[in-house]
């Protein structure tokens, strides 16, 4: 799971990255527009068509793996498993789709393809890689926990900054997401306190509770997709169409 | 700045705006299908598109001359709705082209500069996307793409990949590829760039064969001048986003030579320095310039046969003697000096539009050379 969303977002960034520039490089783009169609159409056709296939390849992907797994193991999954997995596969595809999204706002904004690619691939490593360094690096100077005494006070903020700041990655949110809906036992997303889990009775959460529990990323994943976009649409909206 | 434009609007007299007053009273066929009014574009601080006023008739052939960064492609983009004007209109078939470019689109065949095709597609398939993007389908497409790809002697090629073809293959596909939706109204950027002799020829020969068989409107933008020359009913002469002349050759000629100077090319021989003192004491004689072998004599009249008169009596041998004008390149020319000339003046006022005043200049002796 953290496999796919390391390199999940390769899939979209290879499918966005040259979406528009390319077509103005090669001078498709002046052709395209002096059709008599929208000049939304475009810019959504070709997000839409990118999502399409995404989707295409992680579902046959997914559920190819999954029988595979069922033929070697032979162990018939229930209702419910099958169910937990087509909702990680959505999640999935907004996740990547997301990417894709990003990737094509950059097309919009540079005006070659190899820069957009080196700039969503920046962004990518720095999300995967980089944030939760810096996050924890402005949560310890936010609420500092070197000694006893601080990390005594602090802990509890300390770690809800940390959290929150993650949060703001798609790769992490992503991965909270899944880890959740794949594992029934995960029952908490936020820090939990020894008082409120006196009396609980440990036991697996229903598939509705999982969502309910990751509800608030996947509305905040397809979120961050639809500011992506929009910020493509939007650029290549107002942006002049002449080549030089 | 604005000021010594005008006046060089003011210099050739007529003709310039001789173009708003077509609309009422016209017959069929001789109505404007493009009428733009007080078209303005504005980057930033610059003035790509000055106020610029044009009509154009139908099934006539209009080359939109003038140097690179004068404002040519601007100018088609906002036709095509493609690039909203700062101010003015733009007209075509009756349509605003910046509230109806759908409509616009659809009756107008855009071929840009460096037009390109997808590479990993055939010729034909490319063809066919576009037909279909023009709401075509079907054995009605096929036949059409079959048609025009005879017209243009792409059919050999069309079954390859669009990435092996040449320039002047691409160029011949994009005339496919706007004729495939039948328009009205052809509008080609630069359609004569970096194409060899013979396609040019090939070019020249559809264009033309575009506007007489089929009677399509036809807007040329250019800056090569011999070419479009050729198949001009009328030109606009377009420098630093204004329109400094317009109308047939002819109209341009006379409007040249109203402005009464007169260029003389002659070779002599022998062609010496003491010929060159002589002629300058001669009256009527502005200025003489010596290239190589040849002489350039700009003088207030036509001064031909008090010329060979005096060369004659002085025993020179006249190789060559030839009154430039007429042709376009040496309107072009004129008019570029024009506009070069009131661009000097206003450098030192104006610092910031330096960059200007060297294209300016470049292009006036791109025109000189060519």
């Amino acid at each position: 799971m953290s496999f796919i969303a390391l390199l999940g977002p390769i899939i979209g960034l290879a499918l966005g990255f040259d979406a528009v520039n390319s077509e103005r490089a090669g001078g498709t783009l002046n052709r395209l527009v002096s059709q008599p169609i929208y000049r939304d159409s475009i810019i959504i056709g070709k997000f839409l068509a990118g999502t399409a296939v995404i989707a295409a390849i992680i579902y046959t992907m997914g559920i190819a793996i999954g029988a595979v797994g069922v033929i070697v193991a032979g162990v018939k999954p229930s209702g419910e498993e099958v169910w937990r997995i087509l909702v990680f596969l959505t999640f999935t595809v907004v996740y990547v789709a997301f990417w894709l999204a990003l990737s094509i706002w950059f097309s919009v904004v540079c005006r070659h393809a190899a820069t957009s690619a080196l700039a969503s691939i920046a962004l990518w490593v720095f999300f995967a890689i980089f944030m939760s360094l810096v996050s924890s690096i402005i949560a310890n100077a936010v609420y500092p926990v070197g000694d006893d005494y601080h990390a005594m006070i602090n802990s509890y903020n300390n770690y809800t900054l940390n959290l929150s700041l993650n949060r703001i990655s798609p790769y992490y949110l992503y991965s909270e997401a899944v880890s959740t809906i794949m594992n029934p036992t995960v029952r908490s997303v936020n820090i939990v306190t020894m008082d409120q889990l006196v009396g609980a009775v440990s036991g697996y959460l229903s598939l509705g509770q999982s969502l309910l529990l990751v509800w608030p990323h996947l509305t905040g994943l397809a979120a961050l997709m639809l500011i992506a976009f929009g910020g493509s649409y939007i650029g290549f909206m107002r942006q002049e169409v002449r080549a030089n | 700045m604005k000021e010594t434009y005008q006046n060089a609007c003011a210099d050739s007299p007529e003709g310039v705006y001789e173009t708003t007053d077509g609309g009422a009273g016209m017959s069929e066929n001789n109505r404007n299908v493009i009428e733009i009014a007080h078209l303005t574009k504005q980057y930033g601080d610059k003035r790509a598109v000055d106020d610029l006023n044009l009509s154009i008739r139908k099934g006539e052939v209009f080359g939109l001359l003038g140097p690179n960064g004068a404002g040519k492609t601007t100018t088609i983009l906002m036709l095509l709705g493609l690039t909203e004007p700062t101010a003015g209109t733009a007209l075509i078939e009756g349509l605003d082209c910046a509230r109806h470019p759908l409509e616009v689109k659809s009756i107008v065949g855009y071929l840009p500069d460096n037009v390109g095709f997808y590479p990993d597609m055939t010729g034909r398939q490319n063809l066919r996307f576009t037909g279909q993007l023009n709401g075509l389908s079907g054995q009605e497409l096929e036949d059409r793409i079959d048609a025009l790809l005879e017209r243009v002697g792409m059919s050999e090629a069309a079954d390859r990949r669009a990435g092996t073809y040449s320039k002047g293959m691409r160029q011949r596909l994009g005339i496919a590829d706007v004729l495939i939706k039948d328009p009205e109204i052809i509008i080609m950027d630069e359609p004569t760039l970096g194409i060899d002799p013979e396609g040019m020829r090939e070019l020249l020969n559809l264009i033309r064969e575009l506007s007489v068989e089929d009677g399509r409107t036809i807007l040329i933008s250019s800056h090569q001048l011999h070419q479009i020359q050729k198949v001009c009913d009328r030109v606009g002469i377009f420098v630093e986003g204004r329109l400094i002349a317009s109308g047939t050759l002819s109209e341009l000629e006379e409007q040249m030579l109203r402005d009464g100077s007169y260029l003389l090319e002659v070779n002599v021989h022998p062609c010496d320095d003491k010929l060159l003192g002589m002629l300058s004491r001669q009256e009527g004689i502005e200025k003489i310039q010596k290239e190589g072998n040849t002489l350039m004599i700009t003088s207030k009249q036509d001064i031909r046969g008090q010329l060979t008169k005096f060369l004659g009596e002085k025993e020179y041998t006249i190789l060559h003697l030839h009154q430039r004008g007429g042709d376009l390149d040496e309107i072009y020319r004129r008019y570029f000096e024009k506009a070069g000339q009131s661009d000097e003046r206003n450098s030192y006022e104006e610092k910031k539009k330096h960059g200007w005043r060297h294209r300016g200049k470049d292009a006036s002796q791109g025109a000189d050379r060519a």
